[in-house]
């Protein structure tokens, strides 16, 4: 099958709304949405600490989440199922092969991205902003959401990496999910599945949903940041 | 500061309760009617799991849920109790896993054959072989860069099998023609195809995906390249694993109804397992 024609097939599985299809994207969706809701707000902690703490052994800190940026999703997926197989220490809790176990494994993911790009986005930002603002007495978590008001482009553009990666991940759904049809199957353990099968067309379709989807995440971002005003 | 940490930690209990929410919920989706069947990529590639799912349910009012992997890994699965039953190909590592106590009740179940599929103008003229033996020793014999093949090479039930038949056929399996690509049954096909390339495939697979190839069947019928696929309870006494529903599927999948369920699935009008419980 040429790559047109395997497209084209995949044009209409989506405009047709193929249920099984759909099904496998809603899963996506909700795991990896629920991930990096669960993410963000530590994540975004971390980050300011680091920003405005001056620890022994903030650098070090610093280095070792850059450092776990580079790391491959599979050995993430590999330590979450050691966790979470029976055998292993949180074994009792019963959720390999869950989606529950998926989210684990894109927050882990995802912490990292959102860590490293938020404390740039924190540095960058006028360190005067916080020290201003509690000096005029503003108590420390409204002097947090000034501070993260001011810097929010940056930390969209983190949370956007953030969930691109894992959205777009194989390895670890692979591996803690189990690509179980009907709950554990998302867009990439499918696209990979299909491919194995030499079912292109719907690898294709898969991808492109994929693409689509992140494309009006973009988008959508882009009316925000332009508060209002879409400028294409 | 302190305040602002004691939120911040209040938040983040918040949080890990959300998430507890999300588990339970998820949890009390499956509960003890939830049966987990690793398996191996040849029973699911070809649809046949598919085709076996609903009927079970239906039977019996379990919910299958399917993971497919290698042998190898789904022995593994098993071991450590993060499946309940397993369905295989590779009855002396079947064995041995009961024998070290991992798992009881081990039917085969179904079997199917291998063949090896290869280029039309066949290079190692594996069309004459007169054994299985005498077909891989054809193939390493000139240790020809011509002469590819491809190998599973991820320890699963094929790959297995295709080292036994290496040492069969007493010949050492290294030459420059030799790549072990270590993915799937599907997988390995497409690479075959495109290197053009000998490749060991279990017949199963070959019917449901041979549309998608150039390659041919060069070489079949050697009674040593039989396929008997095994079902295994993963034992209870070492995980808290489902037993009833894995002793529920092994006994309708022995049953005349799973019999016939497996011997009727057909892919163009071709039968890809046969059924042989109680054989």
């Amino acid at each position: 099958m040429d790559l047109f024609e395997a497209t084209a097939q995949a044009l209409v599985l989506l405009a047709v709304f193929d249920p099984a299809l759909w099904e496998i994207i809603g899963i996506s969706f909700r795991v990896s949405l629920t991930a990096i809701c669960i993410a963000i707000p530590p994540a975004l902690l971390a980050a300011f600490l680091l920003a405005h703490l001056e620890f022994p052994g903030r650098r070090v800190l610093i280095s070792l989440f850059n450092t776990l940026l580079s790391l491959p999703a599979v050995v993430i997926g590999l330590t979450v199922y050691l966790m979470l197989s029976r055998q292993g220490p949180l074994g009792d809790w019963q959720l390999l092969f869950t989606r529950s176990a998926m989210v684990i494994a894109q927050i882990m993911l995802a912490f990292p991205i959102l860590v490293s790009m938020s404390h740039a986005a924190f540095q960058a930002a006028d360190q005067r902003a916080w020290e201003t603002a509690r000096t005029l007495g503003i108590p420390s978590p409204q002097a947090f959401v000034m501070v993260v008001g001011e810097v929010r482009f940056g930390l969209l553009a983190a949370v956007l990496a953030g969930f691109g990666r894992i959205i777009a991940e194989v390895g670890a759904s692979m591996m803690v999910g189990g690509n179980i049809l009907h709950f554990t199957r998302n867009i990439p353990t499918a696209i990979a599945l299909e491919t194995s099968m030499g079912n292109f067309a719907q690898g294709i379709a898969l991808g492109i949903v994929l693409l689509i989807i992140a494309f009006a995440l973009n988008l959508s971002l882009q009316y925000f940041q332009g508060r209002g005003k879409l400028s294409l | 500061m302190e305040i602002f940490i004691r939120r911040c930690a209040a938040v983040g209990v918040a949080l890990a309760v959300l998430l507890a929410v999300h588990i339970s919920a998820q949890q009390a989706h499956g509960g003890g009617k939830l049966v987990r069947l690793a398996t191996t990529t040849s029973t699911d590639n070809s649809g046949l799991i598919d085709h076996l799912a609903p009927q079970f349910e239906r039977d019996t009012g379990y919910s299958l849920q399917v993971i497919a992997v290698g042998t190898g890994k789904a022995l593994q699965l098993g071991k450590r109790g993060d499946v309940d039953v397993i369905l295989v190909h590779a009855p002396t590592s079947e064995a041995r896993f009961v024998a070290d106590g991992h798992g009881v009740h081990r039917h085969v179940v179904m079997e199917n054959d291998f063949i090896v599929v290869g280029p039309r103008d066949d290079p190692a003229k594996l069309g004459g072989a007169k054994s299985a033996a005498d077909a891989f020793a054809r193939l390493v014999k000139g240790k020809s860069r011509a002469v590819k093949f491809v190998s599973r090479g991820d320890d699963s039930g094929t790959h297995k099998k295709e080292m036994t038949l290496w040492r069969d056929a007493g010949v050492e399996p290294a030459w420059s023609g030799r790549f072990e690509v270590g993915q799937g049954m599907g997988k390995s096909l497409q690479i075959a195809e495109e290197l053009q390339a000998y490749l060991l495939i279990d017949r199963g697979t070959w019917i449901f995906l041979r549309d998608q190839t150039t390659l041919e069947v060069v070489f079949q019928g050697d009674p040593s390249l039989g396929n008997p696929y095994g079902v295994i309870a993963v034992s209870p006494k070492r995980a808290p694993v489902n037993f009833g529903g894995a002793k529920a599927f092994i006994d309708w999948l022995t049953s005349k109804r799973g019999q016939r369920a497996i011997g009727d699935y057909t892919v163009a009008g071709t039968r890809l397992f046969t059924p042989m419980a109680g054989h």
